[in-house]
């Protein structure tokens, strides 16, 4: 018979076992498995567990494709955008919620309505919106801009969307100067025009969540500290900005580390809506692992890059969790 | 001890279970990805034939959506991997049908049908060999594609005054070309949101300028894509890029071929693939669209071909066998291309039942050199053609035939083919 005693005093470490044996088998073994097949020669479909030598040569030969370095910037400048915008009108959205304008709680669902979609659901509609022949190039015809235009003596505004392949404000030359690596880059750094949809597509899709953390954050400041601010004269654009937005800070850092692993790991918006995009425009990591692995059957290729995705998402998670629990002990 | 209650249950299933194996009932699963229209069809008039010969099997259709197997493939490379292969499975000749299942020792060699049947005198030869390693034929061949073949729009280009003969050189492509950019119309027709379709005027191109023995040398290992043909061939295929539509970015291949059939644009480099989508539209072959071998390629065939395997460890080998063999068949043969627009790979079927331009292509494939298409994986292992499709994403845009012939000569290297 078991102990009893024994059994009260690891009561809690018995709970949680299955879970905890569930982790590390499902989470932390595949992960471990992952990344030991990146370090082997198995790419083609015959498994080949044996390691490559030099072991890390499939990392080097990633990041010297062009491909996986269009992939990076793209992931970082999609970064960029898409929390900037959804940040910034998912606050704007939560502020005008928030001054007890009529109808708030039609606006409030609405809003948040975009959020309940798939990201698959929200790529095809706005694959249609931006499509050059058939979406919202046609009301630059329709409203009459392209006519002006052309009375003026200039080309009809008609953008390709997620189908231009042009790179705008490249830093190549600047990156050259500073870092003697800079100039071996085989990718223009800069902003890949046929990114901005996507951006807007998935700001779309999430400025409504980030408009509910804000409104949450909104609910907690107290009547008090408005009238005060208001009684030093604060008029109401001063209050927001030096006393509101500055209060709600953990509530943007949560947010905006929520939203960094959706851009970090996203793929079925990019593929339903533009695939790779002309010129790996619109390339994220989740694609060229998913291609490799299955298109070219590179699995120890495909491992990499997941391996690189997960390291990029550990470093934007791990401090997170650090400091959270670093305030909850203090 | 509620288990006990079912006990009797699951004796019987699996009492039921066994007696499957050796009884009357038996299930077979075939797995393809043709599920559009007339691809879907013309399978199903396939299966319906092996259906009325075999009556006592089921037949399990698991087809998955996706041009070219691109979403099938990742779902059968899990069932192989996992040890749970369909009976039988459709792939392409050459590279695609070695390296992903030959090699990996995940079919049967189909020696035996292939004697009982006849077949090594029913199939050309050069096909047996594109399907055989070490003399074992691994796959049942049911239709052959031409690649490299140009369309064009034949009332918009006699409204230009152009008329075409038998043969186009590049040259006279390029003068046709300029003319009709004067007049604000694309030359080329493509739709490349599949980057494989701009892959397909590229290897056209590649065949055209540098010939059938260099082309088969790129895979042997005898020529180099430094070579400098093959400079020759990616600055011609730069050329051709310079006439297409502006929106060939949003328009899928077959959005292209409706672009051809309306007249937006005039010749499109493609397999003939395209003239299914053309018929289907309701043009005349000779009327409204004709067609002529890709510049310079002519005694070519650019051969693109669909076939079936027999999985090593299939559940149920002889009813498996018995679908080949169906596949075989002549009638069937027939029947199948003349709905998916290609033609047979028995060379006895009847001529007289196939329009004019399978007639054409009948012709050329029993005249022409026959070489393995890279686009649909029949001349390089997959990881060299997503290499092939990844060079070719990057040059469509930065147009640097230098670095597109550098890439392409280490990925070669890299997949143990190349210099």
């Amino acid at each position: 018979m078991v102990n009893p005693h024994w059994l009260a005093r690891n009561k809690g470490l018995l709970i949680l076992l299955p879970s905890l044996l569930l982790t590390a088998i499902f989470v932390y073994g595949f992960i471990g498995t992952s990344f030991f097949f990146s370090l082997t020669n198995w790419r083609t479909l015959a498994v080949d567990l044996s390691l490559r030598n030099p072991l890390w040569e499939t990392y080097t030969d990633m990041l010297a494709m062009p491909r996986f370095q269009a992939d990076l910037r793209n992931t970082l400048v999609f970064t960029v955008l898409f929390i900037g915008l959804a940040v910034g009108t998912g606050l704007g959205l939560a502020i005008l919620l928030d001054r007890q304008i009529a109808g708030k709680g039609f606006f409030r669902s609405a809003f948040l309505f975009p959020y309940a979609l798939s990201f698959i659901v929200t790529g095809v509609v706005w694959r249609w919106i931006f499509n050059p022949e058939t979406g919202i190039n046609l009301f630059f015809d329709i409203l009459g801009i392209n006519r002006v235009l052309e009375s003026a003596g200039m080309s009809p505004l008609s953008p390709g969307w997620t189908t231009d392949p042009e790179v705008v404000l490249s830093v190549n030359q600047v990156l050259a100067h500073a870092w003697p690596g800079g100039a071996t880059f085989q990718i223009e750094w800069g902003i890949p025009v046929a990114l901005i949809p996507i951006a807007i597509a998935a700001t779309w899709q999430l400025s409504g969540f980030v408009m509910a953390m804000y409104l949450g954050g909104l609910g907690g400041i107290s009547k008090q500290v408005r009238d005060a601010a208001r009684i030093d004269g604060a008029g109401e654009f001063r209050m927001y900005r030096s006393v509101i937005i500055p209060m709600l800070t953990p509530i943007t850092i949560s947010t905006a580390i929520i939203l960094l692993h959706v851009s970090l790991k996203i793929f079925d918006l990019v593929f339903a809506m533009s695939g790779v995009g002309p010129g790996f425009a619109t390339d994220v990591p989740a694609i060229f692992v998913f291609e490799m692995m299955f298109k070219a059957a590179r699995y120890n290729l495909g491992a990499a890059a997941s391996i690189v995705m997960l390291v990029a998402s550990c470093l934007v998670i791990v401090p997170y969790l650090v400091h959270t629990f670093r305030s909850r002990e203090t | 001890m509620r288990i006990l209650k079912f006990l009797p249950i699951l004796l019987l299933a699996a009492c039921q279970g066994t007696s499957n194996q050796t009884g009357a009932e038996k299930q077979i699963e075939v797995f393809t990805w043709w599920t559009s229209g007339s691809e879907a069809t013309a399978l199903e008039t396939v299966l319906d034939a092996y259906r009325v010969a075999y009556p006592e099997v089921d037949l399990i259709n698991a087809s998955v959506a996706g041009g070219g197997g691109s979403a099938a493939r990742p779902i059968l490379q899990t069932r192989l991997l996992g040890g749970n292969p369909p009976d039988s499975w459709q792939t392409h000749h050459g590279a695609e049908l070695m390296e992903y299942y030959v090699n990996p020792d995940y079919v049967a060699s189909l020696r035996d049908l292939y004697e009982a049947e006849g077949w090594y005198d029913l199939f050309s030869p050069a096909l047996i060999d594109m399907v055989s390693r070490d003399g074992e034929p691994y796959l049942v061949i049911l239709n052959l594609h031409r690649s490299n073949t140009l369309w064009y729009n034949k009332p918009l280009l006699a409204e230009h005054g152009v008329v075409i003969e038998d043969s186009l050189s590049f040259e006279e492509l390029l003068g046709i070309a300029e003319s009709l950019q004067r007049a604000n119309i694309p030359a080329m027709c493509m739709g490349d949101t599949g980057i494989w379709a701009t892959g397909i005027m590229f290897e056209n191109t590649l065949v055209g300028t540098i010939g059938p023995e260099r082309y088969l040398g790129l895979w042997n290992g005898t020529v180099s894509f430094t070579d400098p043909a093959v400079m020759a061939a990616i600055e011609n295929y730069g050329r051709l890029l310079d006439y297409q539509n502006t929106d060939h970015a949003a328009l899928s291949w077959d959005q292209a071929a409706e672009k051809l059939g309306d007249g937006y644009c005039a010749f499109y480099s493609m397999g003939d693939w395209v003239y299914g989508e053309l018929i289907q539209n309701g043009l005349e072959e000779n009327v409204d669209f004709g067609w002529v071998a890709h510049p310079g390629s002519e005694g070519t065939f650019l051969l693109v071909t669909d076939g079936f395997t027999l999985a090593k460890n299939a559940p149920n080998p002889t009813e498996a066998t018995d679908l080949l063999r169906t596949m075989g068949d002549r009638v069937v043969q027939e029947d199948f291309n003349l709905l998916k627009g290609s033609i047979c790979a028995r060379t006895d079927c009847d001529r007289s039942r196939f329009g004019p331009y399978l007639q054409w292509s009948m012709d050329r494939y029993a005249e022409d050199v026959a070489v393995p298409t890279v686009i649909h994986g029949s001349a390089a292992p997959p990881a060299f053609q997503q290499a092939l499709n990844d060079a070719l994403t990057n040059f469509v845009v930065q147009r640097d035939p230098q670095a597109f012939a550098e890439t392409l000569a280490r990925e070669a290297r890299a997949a143990g083919f190349g210099q």
